[in-house]
């Protein structure tokens, strides 16, 4: 057992004090001398070809300095191409818009209101094209085909497996297909005692981080490029800032600040490629900054439609399960064909079966682009699988606790996968939740309870679901640190994971500090700079505590190893009998002689001087995939899970819904800062209920006909549940820093599902299929139970 | 057209020329430098922008700036510093009443102004007057811890910031 001083306590985020007095840096914050205002013309229709765009009149608007459409980008010097799947998405749309809201013409000019008037300056003519709005009708044979070309991007290593690196004409608008195939599902399904089939769906809905996407950009006369950009993957915008300009990696330096929330919506490259460009088109640094509005047609999370056969026996055991997923990703592919990979593998749910097929299929439409989100699709196919488990359950006359629990992945299970399950805290994580909120064997009751609170006759009914949910965490992947040591033994860590408000940056710092042996306040992280930290995948999916809390780690053991040279022979010991803490160095069976991290430095460098440089590199590796059956034996390195039960009251007569209570329970292996373990899950929890119960994009032929935060409602004080209970699980992972894990993306994976059960449970068994849980929706379901229920 | 208007912000009095159209958002930010204020919805739904005039939470993203003649303005910089934080800061810093803290100006202003009204409040009062104030972090059970540790501290009791505790 590890004797633990830093790691495993609430200390306060290390930037608490900006941020409670406003001071925290955010990209808007930012100017620049000459600093120019950018702004985007955006298509006015779902799909068509561009004739004609007349930028003259703008050109000569007093204060405009450039003005860019899709067809200059092609005179340039430069690969406009860009996408992390596929390169189907330029800079600025170039030939045809593909949905309302594709940038099509970008203006600098000496304010907002002078780039926005420059906007109105701008003819266009486009010829309109026919649209598909849903995944079925983008399908069809005889659909238009909204992508002419699948151009793989080649720069992950998952993606390169996957796509293959060939540029192949689009014979339909699928532009992904995964394939599980694991036993024989078909005879599974024959064999089984009953078998169920159900469609569930959920719409797109939005990110709703409060800072909009912003980026300024400039170009030194050096040639060298500079963003700042709100983006929780610098690593990859300077890649491929650089690949786009043809410039090598050193001259592109991305820089991140804090950001106002992520939660997927600023991965891979937003608004940098058209910064970028307006600035070297003005020749003076340029900010762009997108408005809620644009927000809505920029980035959304998959809409997605999950048909689900499932066969089971009536011992409670899942023998079969077909899963026909298809993901809609909008007019380009962003992040979508991983999104359908990695949701893909997990769509059949945690549970041990042992016929099973996935076909998932990641299908573009004319429709603002699709990407990740927290979670990064589990919460779509949970909804399904996680529905479906209830609905099998109540028919079978079975506690859906219970045969959750005895169809379970544990540690030694071979997943759907071909991949051994080890380090999940499943059944302990859904246990814990079930015990939260009271649960007891009769959930399998058949009638629906009044409420206590109304007594006899009442309207209101109350009822409990559960429901649960694992991911496995992107792989291959990388994460580099570097920790200086400096004169005085205070320390500085440079990493390129970006703090969005998940408090990596207090994390990184307690498992510096406590690797190392120095004091918290001695250490300081530098924040993503790519001129000075090293490269990181993304901050996203669950991955930086695992995989850079490695880095740093391994970064604090390299310069402690290298200080300890000198401490021993300041203390005259062997280096094997030197500990570290607070600061101080000193032999074991010497605890009184200690020396300094400040002494051992002024020893080295014979004065105020000197760093000492410690790197860490952590990465992560995967067995290939047999693109057939999806069959690998190893791809994940990271299993993630969480659980969520919740106790609902329906109002009968007006289909309102309150949630009594709700806990979450996610196995965080160890918890770094159990304080903002608890804040992460709760988080979610309370995010998660925005898409569960009233978040939805609504379109009416292409046109968004609900963007901005007045017409799409998302969760307030006003729609906190009664109780919210966060429970930390800990199963230490067996590669994690002190054994801990990603925790962000779980608390939000089984809210959906849980609170539907719930529901389910309270009107006799009424299911509602497709999200969000509205009241209408609701009071159907009742009518669907039998009138009051 | 432009306005000369005089306006107290944080304290101190200044002469301003804005234009008819410009909003207060626009002046904290691009003239004062104040960016505490944000914009985010732009249309007075999630409180990011909060300010208050004259005492009262307003979102400085829709409210003209030329209305501010003669008024006093408060932003969450002229509320406390960083060695002397207000205590309703300090409250918010105790109990982690934030994640990303893009609302959280906004959140502290408007929770100043809550508890001069009403200096006890219950749950359900705050969430009320809360309710234009957006969370997307969905940090609001720290927020709400947050605020009703300022209450109980303003009312003179003594409330411990939350334990620095190991997780067992």
């Amino acid at each position: 057992m590890i004797d633990l001083h830093i790691v495993g306590t609430d200390v306060h985020r290390v930037e608490a004090l900006d941020k409670v007095t406003g001071r925290l840096e955010f990209v808007d914050n930012m100017e620049l001398p000459g600093m120019l205002h950018g702004m985007l013309l955006r298509s006015p229709v779902p799909h068509g070809r561009i004739a004609n765009i007349d930028t003259s009149r703008a050109k000569r608007l007093r204060g405009v300095r450039a003005v860019l459409t899709g067809q200059d980008l092609l005179g340039m010097n430069i690969d406009p191409f860009t996408g992390p799947a596929f390169k189907d998405q330029a800079a600025l749309a170039i030939g045809k818009v593909r949905y309302v809201g594709d940038p099509i013409a970008a203006v600098a000019a000496v304010d907002r209101e002078t780039a926005e008037e420059a906007l109105d300056l701008i003819d266009v003519e486009i010829e309109e094209l026919p649209a598909v709005f849903d995944v079925h009708a983008a399908m069809a044979p005889d659909a238009p085909l909204i992508s002419e070309r699948l151009i793989p991007a080649k720069t992950f290593a998952d993606l390169i497996e996957l796509l293959g690196g060939d540029d192949v004409p689009a014979t339909s608008n699928a532009c992904f297909q995964y394939k599980l195939r694991r036993g024989d599902v078909e005879a599974g399904l024959r064999n089984a005692d009953k078998v169920f089939h159900h469609t569930f769906s959920n719409p797109a809905t939005q990110h709703g981080d409060l800072e909009t996407h912003c980026t300024v950009a400039q170009w030194l006369n050096s040639g060298k490029l500079q963003v700042w950009s709100a983006t929780q993957s610098p690593s990859y915008v300077r890649i491929m800032l650089a690949n786009m300009f043809h410039m090598p990696e050193s001259r592109v330096r991305v820089v991140v600040p804090y950001l106002g929330g992520g939660f997927g919506s600023k991965l891979y490259m937003k608004l940098e490629p058209v910064t970028s460009l307006l600035a070297q088109a003005s020749g003076r640094p340029v900010k762009v900054r997108l408005t809620r509005k644009e927000e809505f047609l920029t980035i959304t999370k998959h809409g997605v439609t999950a048909t689900l056969t499932t066969g089971v026996n009536s011992d409670g055991q899942i023998i079969a399960r077909d899963c026909q997923i298809m993901w809609d990703t909008g007019a380009y592919a962003d992040i979508g064909p991983r999104v359908t990979h990695k949701s893909g593998y997990t769509s059949a749910g945690p549970y041990t079966i042992p016929n099973v097929r996935i076909d998932s299929f990641s299908v573009y439409t004319n429709k603002p682009p699709a990407g990740a989100f927290r979670g990064f699709g589990i919460m779509q196919v949970c909804w399904a699988y996680e529905s479906q488990m209830d609905v099998i359950a109540r028919d079978m006359g079975w506690d859906p606790l219970e045969f959750r629990l005895k169809n379970l992945y544990h540690d030694g299970d071979i997943h759907a996968t071909g991949t051994p399950i080890y380090s999940l805290g499943l059944d302990e994580s859904v246990r814990a939740a079930a015990d939260a909120i009271g649960w007891t064997a009769s959930q399998a009751r058949p009638s629906p309870q009044p409420s206590p609170t109304r007594g006899e006759g009442a309207k209101l009914v109350r009822g409990k679901g559960i429901a649960c949910s694992m991911k496995a965490m992107i792989t291959p992947s990388v994460a580099a640190s570097t920790l200086h040591v400096h004169s005085d033994g205070s320390v500085s860590v440079l990493s390129s994971a970006v703090d969005m408000g998940q408090g990596s940056d207090t994390e990184l710092s307690q498992i510096a500090a406590e690797t190392l042996g120095v004091r918290l306040e001695d250490v300081s992280v530098v924040h993503p700079d790519t001129d000075v930290t090293p490269y990181d995948l993304i901050t996203a999916g669950s991955r930086t505590t695992f995989h850079m809390g490695n880095a740093v780690r391994l970064a604090a053991a390299d310069a402690q190893q290298q200080l300890f040279v000198t401490a021993a022979e300041i203390l005259d010991a062997g280096t094997d009998e030197l500990v570290a803490r607070d600061g101080k160095i000193w032999a074991k069976a010497a605890p009184d002689r200690a020396t300094t991290f400040g002494q051992v430095m002024l020893t080295r460098f014979e004065a105020r001087a000197g760093t000492v440089t410690g790197t860490g590199l952590f990465q992560t590796y995967h067995g290939p995939t047999d693109l057939q059956t999806g069959q690998s034996d190893n791809v994940t390195a990271h299993w993630l899970c969480g659980a969520t039960a919740a106790e609902v009251e329906v109002d009968t007569e007006t289909g309102q819904l309150k949630i009594l209570n709700i806990a979450t329970a996610v196995d965080v292996g160890k918890a770094i800062n159990p304080f903002a373990c608890r804040q992460q899950i709760a988080g979610a929890t309370l995010q998660g209920t925005g898409p569960a119960l009233f978040e939805e994009m609504l379109q009416d032929a292409g046109q968004l006909i609900n963007g901005s935060f007045a017409d799409y409602k998302i969760p307030s004080f006003l729609d906190l549940p009664d109780n919210t209970e966060p429970i930390i699980v800990e199963a230490p992972h067996r590669d994690g820093p002190y054994g801990a894990k990603g925790i962000g993306e779980a608390g939000i994976f089984a809210i959906a599902p849980a609170i539907a059960n719930a529901i389910a449970d309270a009107l006799g068994g009424a299911r509602i299929r497709d999200l969000p849980l509205t009241p209408e929706k609701i009071l159907r379901a009742v009518r669907e139970a039998g009138g009051s229920a | 057209m432009k306005h000369q208007i005089q306006v107290t912000i944080n304290g101190e009095t200044q002469q301003l020329t804005v234009d008819s159209h410009r909003t207060l958002l626009e002046l904290l930010r691009d003239e004062l430098k104040l960016f505490g204020a944000r914009e985010s919805c732009g249309m007075s739904v999630c409180g990011a922008c909060t300010a208050l005039v004259d005492g009262q939470p307003v979102s400085s993203c829709t409210y003209l700036a030329v209305r501010a003649n003669g008024r006093s303005i408060t932003t969450v910089e002229g509320l406390g510093t960083a060695s002397e934080p207000h205590p309703v800061q300090r409250a918010f810093l105790e109990h982690g009443g934030f994640q990303c803290s893009y609302c959280t100006p906004g959140m502290i202003l408007t929770t100043t102004c809550l508890l001069d009204e009403i200096p006890n409040p219950t749950l359900d009062q705050i969430k009320e007057y809360m309710v234009g104030n957006l969370c997307r972090c969905g940090a609001y059970p720290e927020i709400l811890e947050s605020i009703q540790a300022a209450a109980a501290s303003a009312r003179g009791e003594i409330v411990e910031p939350r334990p620095s505790t190991g997780s067992g």
